[in-house]
């Protein structure tokens, strides 16, 4: 069997007396497309953030390509590939659509330092980021600030500036949540065409969104992997049924 | 308009500050010696405007770099030069490397914390500066002696024109430094840090280092001014290191208007010269005064005294106020 791109082996995490993670086995193959579902306060988010390195796992470990990276720094970990976007929007408001991506495109580069020299790389940066967004469908905003973006071309811009990193292991919350489904159509053509070689976990409440998308999925409840499986094991998965799908589904 | 003469446009409204400058200097006569306070303040103002308008590290106690660039100056000059442009290149590097230092200290928080540690440090500086006698005068301060000949070509006359102009040819190379930083990618990154640092640590931004180099450089740049007023005025005392030093430059720069072109110009100016006028009319109420023009600049305009050009731009074209105030 190939080396997983990711896998994380006896994660676990609490607050307080809190347990958030507890013994968490998790495997992204290469190209994984993997839905993470579970209830609300179930650890999902935890999970994204004990993976990017936002929050440190009281044990367990975490290995990119069979190498570890528990001793990484949340920054160090986006440079080797793990990438994530936010539940909540978390972007640059105040700048430009284009800006936003471009500056992630400079610090992938590392032309973030520079202070002198640096008007043909920005520039490139520029371009790079209006192709990328073209892609995405949001080329008529570029030039817009993001609080002047509708609520789900923010969203896409989340997943456009995610891209411009590279990932290898791309970790989505909740992509597609609160956007009115008028606008959802674009994420969901987003998701449908992320790179193939891109692992990707995807935390959603949408469950439609989520059967259609993912190969494989991963149910958490209290901060426990509770099963895992295709998409139809565990539709006919009668204790996913009763903690999860058969309030959220019916 | 086509893109020619915009441009052109442009560079004509950016020489207007400078040929102000130079106007003042032709006929400034007896007010040289306030026209160069202000331009060391407008230094000092672009300084905080990269620590704070920029890269958003809410500072209380800018006057610590300022204040170890004037003593740093003074000290260099007694002691070992009298050279000028050596006295400034040594003021500069001292307070950069206190910048880096204490900001790598103190730049893992952040809000009210940074503010208090900002504070703190300023005030553990101003009471060392205080102590040690031997070395600062304490209470006396500073006296320098005549400063050597700028260049070994200009000397400092008694009307001030030297000074008046060293100060300018510093600040317009501190300026064009400023505006260079703050639109390379490195200030891009600052400006996404002060709008939100969860962004950038997702796009793996090492936003503690990248805060440190802020610090430094402008802490650097305060250092100049510090050293420019020191030079000029001859003397140094434990004002320069003070808290209502770093107050009065944190007022400049919001009257003038935060990461602007001409911002800290305009504030600094401003404040100089009201306080100069108000002082005259009435030597204890001049701080009423500086009040009041504060309170109307912030609640009426966006931006500090900049902003009004932004609302008249606006009023012209017929666009309604940006919002974003409750
Ligand atoms: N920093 C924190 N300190 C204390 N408790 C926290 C912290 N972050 C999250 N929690 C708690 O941990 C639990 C799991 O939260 P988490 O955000 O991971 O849930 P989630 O599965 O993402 O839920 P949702 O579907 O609502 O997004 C919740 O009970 C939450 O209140
Ligand atoms: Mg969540």
């Amino acid at each position: 069997m190939t080396q997983p791109a990711l896998a994380v082996h006896g994660l676990s995490k609490r607050f307080g007396s809190l347990v958030v993670a507890q013994a968490i086995e998790l495997d992204l193959a290469r190209g994984a497309r993997t839905g993470l579902i579970g209830p609300n306060g179930a650890g999902k988010t935890t999970l994204v953030n004990l993976l990017t390195g936002t929050l440190r796992a009281d044990a367990g470990t975490i290995m990119l390509d069979g190498r570890p990276i528990d001793a990484l720094t949340p920054e160090a970990r986006v440079r080797r590939g793990i990438v994530r976007t936010h539940q909540i929007n978390t972007l640059l408001d105040e700048t430009t659509v284009c800006d936003n991506v471009a500056i992630a495109v400079a610090e992938r580069d590392g032309i973030a330092w520079r202070l002198l020299r640096f008007a043909r790389r920005w520039r490139a940066c520029i371009d790079e980021a209006r192709s990328r967004l073209a892609e995405l469908g949001i080329a008529h905003a570029v030039e817009r600030r993001v609080s002047e973006l509708p609520y789900g071309e923010q969203r896409l811009l989340e997943i456009a500036i995610a891209l411009a990193l590279r990932p290898r292991v791309l970790l989505l919350d909740e992509p597609a949540a609160g956007v009115p489904s008028l606008e959802a159509h674009a994420i969901h053509a987003a998701l449908d065409r992320l790179p193939g070689d891109i692992s990707v976990l995807m935390i959603e409440h949408d469950m439609d969104l989520v059967f259609r998308f993912a190969r494989e999925i991963v149910v958490l409840a209290q901060g426990r992997v509770l099963a895992r499986g295709s998409p139809a094991e565990i539709a006919a998965d009668r204790q996913v049924r009763a903690v999860y799908l058969g309030r959220s589904a019916s | 308009m086509t893109a020619l003469s915009e441009s052109g446009l442009r560079r004509l409204w950016h020489g207007l500050p400078w040929a102000l400058a130079l106007l003042v200097y032709f006929t400034g006569g007896g007010y040289l010696g306030l026209g160069t306070h202000a331009l060391v303040m407008i230094l000092f103002a672009l300084s905080l405007d990269l620590a704070l308008g920029q890269a958003g590290i809410i500072t209380m106690g800018h006057a610590a770099f300022f204040g170890i660039g004037a003593y740093a100056a003074g000290i260099f000059a007694s002691h070992l030069s009298a050279d000028p442009l050596l006295g400034l290149a040594a003021a500069t590097l001292a307070a950069s490397l206190f910048g880096l230092l204490s900001g790598a200290f103190i730049l893992h928080t952040a809000g009210v914390t940074l503010m208090m540690l900002t504070l703190a440090v300023s005030a553990l500086l101003a009471e060392f500066a205080n102590q040690a006698h031997g070395l600062t005068g304490g209470d006396d301060g500073l006296q320098l002696g005549r400063m050597a000949p700028l260049l070994g070509l200009f000397g400092f006359d008694l009307w001030g024109k030297t000074a008046y102009l060293y100060a300018l040819a510093v600040l317009f190379l501190w300026s064009l430094a400023a505006w260079r930083i703050m639109r390379s990618p490195f200030g891009r990154s600052l400006d996404g840090i002060r709008q939100n640092p969860r962004r950038m640590r997702a796009i793996g931004t090492p936003v503690w280092r990248r805060l440190v180099v802020a610090y430094g450089l402008s802490a650097a740049m305060a250092g100049s001014a510090g050293a420019l007023e020191a030079q000029t005025t001859r003397s140094v005392g434990l004002g320069a290191l003070s808290v209502l030093t770093s107050g009065t430059v944190l007022v400049m720069l919001v009257l003038g208007g935060t990461r602007r072109s001409y911002g800290a110009f305009l504030g600094a100016t401003v404040y100089v010269v009201v306080q100069d006028f108000a002082a005259e009319i009435d030597p204890f109420r001049w701080m009423f005064v500086i009040g009041l023009l504060l309170m109307a600049v912030v609640l009426i305009f966006e931006n500090g005294l900049t902003g009004l050009g932004d609302a008249a731009r606006r009023a012209l074209a017929g666009l309604p106020r940006r919002s974003g105030r409750p």
